[in-house]
């Protein structure tokens, strides 16, 4: 029981911790933290925007509670999300033409293997060689950031962008269709809270779910039991890396249609805060979205009243893992002072 | 033999939560005496000593050392006080000198130099005195289970102790070590050193100690000079009732289950693990493995049990050989393997009682389909096996590590036997459990047996192996002896192959030789 409470009193923990920063920037915490509600969800347009920032954050959230159940720690998710995302650019700018209900699914089918395929490396590295996976998957978002760079400043540059570094954008059948008109709402809401619930459903009643459970919890009692060990830790990061690339193809084929380099505003980290933050449980997942969401989006328009730099969405967001990892440990430990 | 006492225990009272590990418990230790203080696993032996220790503190009650309150929660006041222990599992570096080993953490961090040679004649007077056989520039590394034994007591003595208590010390030893320890052990007290050692092997508190107190349920339950007493009163004192006794009628051996043939295994870097293994278990059969635990008995059980690969010789299960055996292979071929640290490779701690009873059959048809779990099935499943085995847990949904050791083995036993295997591997199934378990599950290994099934024990525990086993092979530093018959040896005998003495048929003549 004590483990359903570490979410809500790492949030809280956070917000103290920011309220004394806001204090310090010189002002009050109660009209900051009021602001910030309010720009997140003070108006149908707030709560769209809110909405549409959380999507994405559902999906690297999935992809990091999924891996880590299995102790596989994927800090790879933003460059799995722009493998995603270059799938979805290379297959649906014109190479192939389907109609949209066969687009978007091949597309987010292209985009997750193309995720998973990045993750496959390290993850190979790891059970072959006992190679980090932390180290591989972090510097591995570098390269492919950079390679991104290299390719909407080069080969996939738009010439009709006037000179903007974004790739072309994706044909018509294959954009994501908007659920409420006049906002930026659109349809990948839906497809990644159906994502959560077949998640969930895939953790808590199947045999692959019982076996990335085991492995990650005992990996020793897991092979002696006949679980074979490595080939559930490999399934498991097709599994993480498809669920970020998913984010990528939503991004890019939902909110923005085309490809640019700041398509993520590192969605692949905060989706680790987000899994942290639902103790890794896909349907968990979706409230822990909402709220890094509410602070993201609530922040912005919270420092554009007060003289707040938005950076202390970042901050909240970061104070919150900080809290939750030393909530997780107040639940095991008591400290002594002795 | 003082009358006031050097230790006095005073209605120590322990609670955790609802669990109440000491009840009002009364010790006195005089100067002079070796006291073993008895009781099965979570009698509150343990949570005793570490309230002696200044590890935890009593909720009631007082410690007096000559006379005097002891200040409680305090390590370091005891060790001023001169309490000294020694623990179960050695705190040594292994890559330092006993001479290191045994000053370490008694020389101030801000002095310049170290004060060897005083250090030096000290240890080298204590190790003269007591008849410890260690060289002090020895690495620790080289030394024997025994001589590690000795480098803590004599770190104990070096900080001047005055009552010593060891913490299960036979468990590591061989019955020649432990002899020798318990010569170690007189000569201390009869300098005036007073010494408990906490144990629950019958034999050796009747061979080594003065008194001895039983602890049950938290409380001192019974309390005697050990020559007035004896092993039937103290086992029965121990579990409250009538010790449950275990029926062994040797069975006629049927065909062969299984049979490894100058089986070898080499690690990566060509360091030989077994060598010319050769073992064959019938149906209806227990074969027992003796040996001190570290001489290849790891090996032995993980490759039956399908997670080493035979380097060289002929591994044969139900007459066919087997190359590339996998846990599951094995699973499937029908042995049941019980591992040797229940707790970190029998189940999965953070998993509930349910999926670990699930753990090598939720594959199977009966539980899933199309690669959905049947958690109604796996229920009922769970809930049979939990009555006809008696595993008690919180409920089949409780995580798994809530559970106490003999639960825990209760349900690997369950799932095991509940396949029917033809072959089982026991690997010190019995380590750490209470006499009633310990019975409980000699009895099912017997039971199985008697149902065809061959059946592979390896135990530390002679009294184990010739209570319940048909032939006994010991191992010694990675090979097997030829099987011998139980009825014709003993336990000095085993002990002497345990440390390597390979021919037992001429160790009466040695010693004969010897005496």
């Amino acid at each position: 029981m004590l483990q359903a409470v570490v979410p809500f009193s790492a949030a809280l923990a956070a917000l103290l911790c920011c309220s004394v920063l806001i204090i310090w920037a010189g002002a009050s915490p109660f009209e900051a933290f009021a602001l910030l509600v309010k720009g997140a969800v003070g108006s149908k347009f707030a709560i769209s925007e809110t909405l549409t920032r959380a999507t994405p954050l559902i999906f690297t959230g999935l992809a990091a509670a999924v891996a880590f159940r299995a102790k596989l720690w994927n800090i790879g998710a933003e460059g799995q999300f722009y493998a995603g995302a270059c799938m979805a650019t290379w297959l649906g700018t014109g190479v192939v033409d389907l109609p949209a209900w066969l687009m978007v699914p091949f597309l987010f089918a292209a985009g997750a293997i193309a995720g998973g395929l990045l993750l496959l490396g390290p993850t190979l590295l790891k059970t072959k060689l006992a190679v980090d996976e932390v180290v591989t998957t972090l510097l591995l978002n570098f390269i492919v950031l950079l390679f991104v760079n290299w390719l909407v400043f080069g080969p996939w540059k738009d010439p009709m962008a006037m000179g903007w570094p974004q790739a072309e954008p994706v044909i018509d059948s294959a954009l994501l269709g908007l659920i409420i008109p006049k906002t930026r709402l659109h349809w990948g809401l839906i497809i990644a809270l159906f994502t959560s619930i077949a998640v969930w459903f895939l953790m808590r009643f199947t045999t692959w779910g019982y076996e990335i459970r085991s492995v990650g919890h005992n990996p020793k009692a897991s092979g002696f039991a006949g679980i074979p060990v490595n080939k559930v830790v490999i399934r498991t990061a097709l599994l993480s890396g498809g669920l970020a690339g998913f984010a990528g193809v939503s991004e890019l084929c939902g909110l923005k249609g085309y490809l640019t380099l700041d398509l993520s505003p590192g969605f692949g980290y905060s989706g680790i805060v987000v899994a942290m933050l639902a103790s890794l449980h896909p349907l968990g997942v979706i409230l822990s979205s909402l709220f890094i969401a509410i602070l993201s989006i609530g922040a912005d328009s919270m420092s554009r009243s007060l003289n707040i730099s938005n950076y202390i969405a970042d901050v909240a967001t970061s104070i919150s893992l900080l809290a939750v990892l030393v909530s997780m440990l107040l639940t095991k430990y008591r400290i002594r002072w002795r | 033999m003082n009358n006031e006492p050097l230790l006095s225990l005073k209605g120590i009272t322990k609670t955790f939560g609802s669990l109440v590990a000491n009840d009002g418990i009364d010790l006195d230790l005089y100067k002079g005496e070796i006291l073993a203080l008895l009781g099965e696993n979570g009698a509150g032996k343990t949570t005793l000593m570490n309230i002696l220790f200044g590890h935890y503190v009593a909720d009631k009650g007082v410690v007096e050392i000559n006379g005097h309150a002891l200040l409680p929660g305090s390590p370091k006041e005891a060790l001023k006080e001169g309490l000294g222990m020694v623990h179960q599992h050695f705190t040594l570096a292994d890559n330092m000198t006993v001479l290191d080993n045994i000053m370490l953490g008694t020389e101030s961090l801000l002095s310049l130099s170290r004060k060897n040679t005083g250090a030096i004649e000290k240890i080298k007077n204590l190790t003269k005195q007591y008849e410890i056989d260690v060289n002090p520039h020895s690495l620790v590394k080289n030394l024997s289970v025994g001589q590690r034994q000795r480098v803590e007591i004599l770190k104990a003595l070096y900080r001047d102790v005055r009552i010593l208590i060891l913490d299960e010390p036979t468990a590591v030893l061989t019955p020649q070590e432990s002899d020798h320890l318990f010569a170690t052990l007189r000569l201390l007290v009869d300098e005036g050193l007073a010494i408990i050692f906490i144990t629950h092997k019958l034999r050796e508190v009747m061979a080594a100690s003065d008194r001895c107190l039983v602890l049950r349920h938290g409380k001192n339950i019974y309390e005697s000079k050990t020559s007035e007493t004896s092993i039937d009163k103290l086992a029965q004192e121990m579990v409250g009732g009538e010790l449950p006794r275990v029926e062994r009628i040797p069975a006629v051996p049927g065909e062969v289950m299984l049979s490894l043939e100058e089986i070898g295994v080499t690690d990566s870097s060509g360091y030989h693990l077994l060598e010319n293994i050769s073992l064959t278990v019938n149906s209806r059969e227990i074969v027992g493995i003796a040996g001190v635990s570290g001489n290849g008995q790891s090996q032995l059980a993980d490759l039956i049990s399908g997670l080493l690969k035979p380097s060289s010789g002929t591994f044969t299960l139900h007459g066919k050989q087997i190359s590339n055996p996998t846990p599951l292979f094995m699973i499937k071929q029908g042995v049941g393997r019980i591992p040797e640290d229940r707790t970190s490779t029998g189940i999965v701690g953070d998993m509930s009682v349910l999926e670990n009873m699930a753990l090598e059959s939720y594959w199977k048809d009966e539980f899933n389909r199309y690669g959905l779990i049947d958690f109604k099935a796996l229920l009922e499943h769970t809930e049979s096996l939990s009555k006809q085995f008696d595993v008690r847990s919180g409920g089949p949904n409780a995580s798994a590590r809530t559970m106490s050791g003999g639960n825990i083995q209760k349900l690997i036993l369950a799932r095991v036997l509940s396949e029917n295997p033809s072959v089982i591997i026991a690997n010190q199934p019995t380590w750490g459990l209470d006499v009633g378990a310990t019975a409980f599950v000699h009895r099912q290994l017997i039971e199985a047996s008697r149902n065809g099934a061959g059946v592979v024990l390896i135990s530390e525990d002679l009294d184990e192996l010739f209570g319940v086993v048909d032939t006994i092979q010991v191992m010694y530093q990675g090979t097997l002896s030829k099987p011998i018959d139980p009825a014709k040896t003993t336990a000095s005998e085993l002990g002497l192959a345990m440390s390597g003495h390979r021919d037992i048929e001429h160790s009466s003549l040695l010693r004969e030789a010897v005496a």
